[in-house]
């Protein structure tokens, strides 16, 4: 019998990814937290990775741009890559990788600094900019992709701390853009957003997905079924199962996941 | 399965599936009986049957306004998102046996008026076959059996090679018969009626097999085995037989 899910079985994905994880462990300490995860993430597609607290998600998210360089008793072994490159060579330098793999936080985190500057500071420390009417543009440009120009074009020397809290976290999304990177990473960028302003921020992550390979951990799973192209769901810090979103959220393979996003006891 | 952590959520889903089950069961006892009232040429039957169609109507409502809620209120995925859905089209398609039913019904109650004339005996096997049909199938529901949703699936192809007899043995009745020709075009009818229920319960099946397994049966890779709308039927063919 001919089976849809099948098919979506059956295609192997020929696309090369933008990012590559292989076979990729995390360790605290003795703490084993992720544990041998394999994903691609691509150009033009949304990823979300979902999975109860704990599962590893936001751990192996971290790796994808080195944050977890910074605490000390982490460890990472397997293999990341970016355009093929591995991002955990000693020749890579980390502040430029971080521009090309931009994050957003659960919090938005604007400095306290205007608007203005919040979204040039990138561009100017990665010498983006000759010019002061070059960086204006960046900034414009930013500021428009990230949906805020209209909202904030009159008051660019506001604090950027005066903004609402949607507000800030699109001022977020726009600084991560400013340095042109073609990753995006964002830890629940909405779990701290009204509906409106949740809502405006998906609206962005659609608009940008045309432009960068955009990975997002959330724990609603009506976002992750509403901006993913494709979902990942952790467990125990073993990825369960990948595959279409609309595969997942309509007839997931693992008992696991459907346990999970159905709200079951597992 | 695993219960929900939610035991609200459960206690919806179950409310739900009530009302399927109760529904499928009352179609059955409609066909049961319309047959009954057919083969008694029994009119206070046949208008008990008529009436009894309004509660299959209100379930059907009740399961929608019942299907709507979970929606707005859980908003469904996976295993849930498919009973929901499947819930609706089924709730839609039981409806619909009954309105089968009904109009045998209705039927039964006009060819009464002309005196009894003898039911062609295909009706009563083709009647036993659909009843099987939604039988098992409500039991491939309730107990989530995806190999008996698939078996009723493959039975509809026996009951619309009835079908095809029916047609023929009452075309040739026809033939034989000319006086009789308005109450055997209601037999003709009522053979229809009861190769549509059929072809409803095999729909059912589809959706019983999807909401269990998440695999869509393709309507295509269903044979079709009804002829009657596509052959013509002549004195000189009938007597090849």
């Amino acid at each position: 019998m001919l089976k849809m899910a099948t098919e979506f079985e059956n295609m192997t994905d020929v696309r090369t990814a933008k990012m590559s994880a292989k076979d990729v462990h995390v360790f605290y300490g003795d703490t084993h937290a992720v544990k041998g995860i394999s994903l691609d993430l691509h150009q033009d597609e949304v990823t979300a990775l979902i999975g109860p607290s704990g599962c590893g998600k936001s751990t192996f998210l971290r790796c994808l741009n080195r944050m977890n360089d910074t605490v000390t008793t982490c460890r990472v072994e397997g293999t990341i890559t970016l355009d093929g490159e591995n991002i955990y060579d000693p020749k890579i330098d980390v502040v430029q990788l971080r521009a090309r793999v931009g994050m957003v936080f659960q919090k938005p985190n604007p400095f306290p600094k205007s608007i203005y500057d919040n979204v040039a500071y990138g561009p100017r420390i990665h010498g983006l900019a000759q010019h002061r009417t070059d960086l204006d543009e960046i900034v414009t440009t930013a500021l428009e992709k990230a949906g805020l120009w209209n909202e904030v074009k009159d008051r660019l020397d506001s604090p950027g701390t005066a903004l609402s809290g949607g507000q800030q976290q699109r001022l977020c999304i726009a600084r991560a853009i400013a340095v042109n990177p073609e990753v995006i990473l964002m830890d629940e960028p909405c779990s701290a957003l009204d509906p409106i302003a949740t809502a405006k921020v998906e609206a962005l992550i659609d608009e940008l997905k045309g432009r960068y390979a955009i990975a997002i951990v959330t724990h609603s799973m009506q976002q992750a079924a509403r901006v993913s192209q494709k979902t990942a769901f952790f467990h125990l810090g073993d990825l369960v199962e990948h595959g279409d979103t609309t595969e997942i959220f309509t007839a997931p393979k693992e008992e696991r996941t459907r346990d999970y996003i159905t709200g079951r006891f597992g | 399965m695993n219960d929900h952590i939610v035991k609200a959520y459960d206690h919806e889903l179950r409310d739900l599936r009530a009302i399927v089950s109760r529904m499928g069961g009352l179609a059955e006892d409609q066909l049961v009986a319309a047959m009954q009232a057919l083969a008694e040429f029994d009119t206070e039957k046949a208008e008990i049957v008529r009436n009894a169609d309004k509660q299959l109507d209100a379930l059907e409502i009740e399961a929608e306004k019942a299907a709507i809620v979970v929606f707005a209120r859980r908003a469904p995925v996976a295993d849930d998102l498919r009973e929901v859905v499947s819930s609706l089209k089924m709730t839609g398609l039981i409806e619909r046996m009954g309105d089968y039913a009904k109009n045998i019904a209705k039927r039964t109650l006009a060819v009464s008026e002309m005196g009894p004339v003898a039911v062609p005996q295909v009706l009563d096997q083709m009647a036993k076959d659909a009843r099987k049909m939604i039988q098992d199938v409500m039991d491939a529901y309730v107990h989530r059996n995806p190999d008996l949703a698939m078996a009723v699936w493959e039975r509809d192809e026996a009951l619309d090679n009835l079908h095809n007899s029916a047609y023929r043995t009452i075309l040739a009745r026809m033939m034989e018969t000319p006086d009789k020709i308005g109450v055997l075009t209601h037999f003709l009818m009522i053979a229809k009626n009861l190769e549509r229920i059929g072809d409803q319960a095999t729909n059912v099946a589809e959706q019983v097999y999807y909401t269990i397994t998440g695999v869509m049966l393709e309507e295509a890779r269903r044979p079709k085995h009804d002829l009657t709308s596509t052959e013509l039927v002549t004195e000189e063919n009938l007597d090849n037989e």
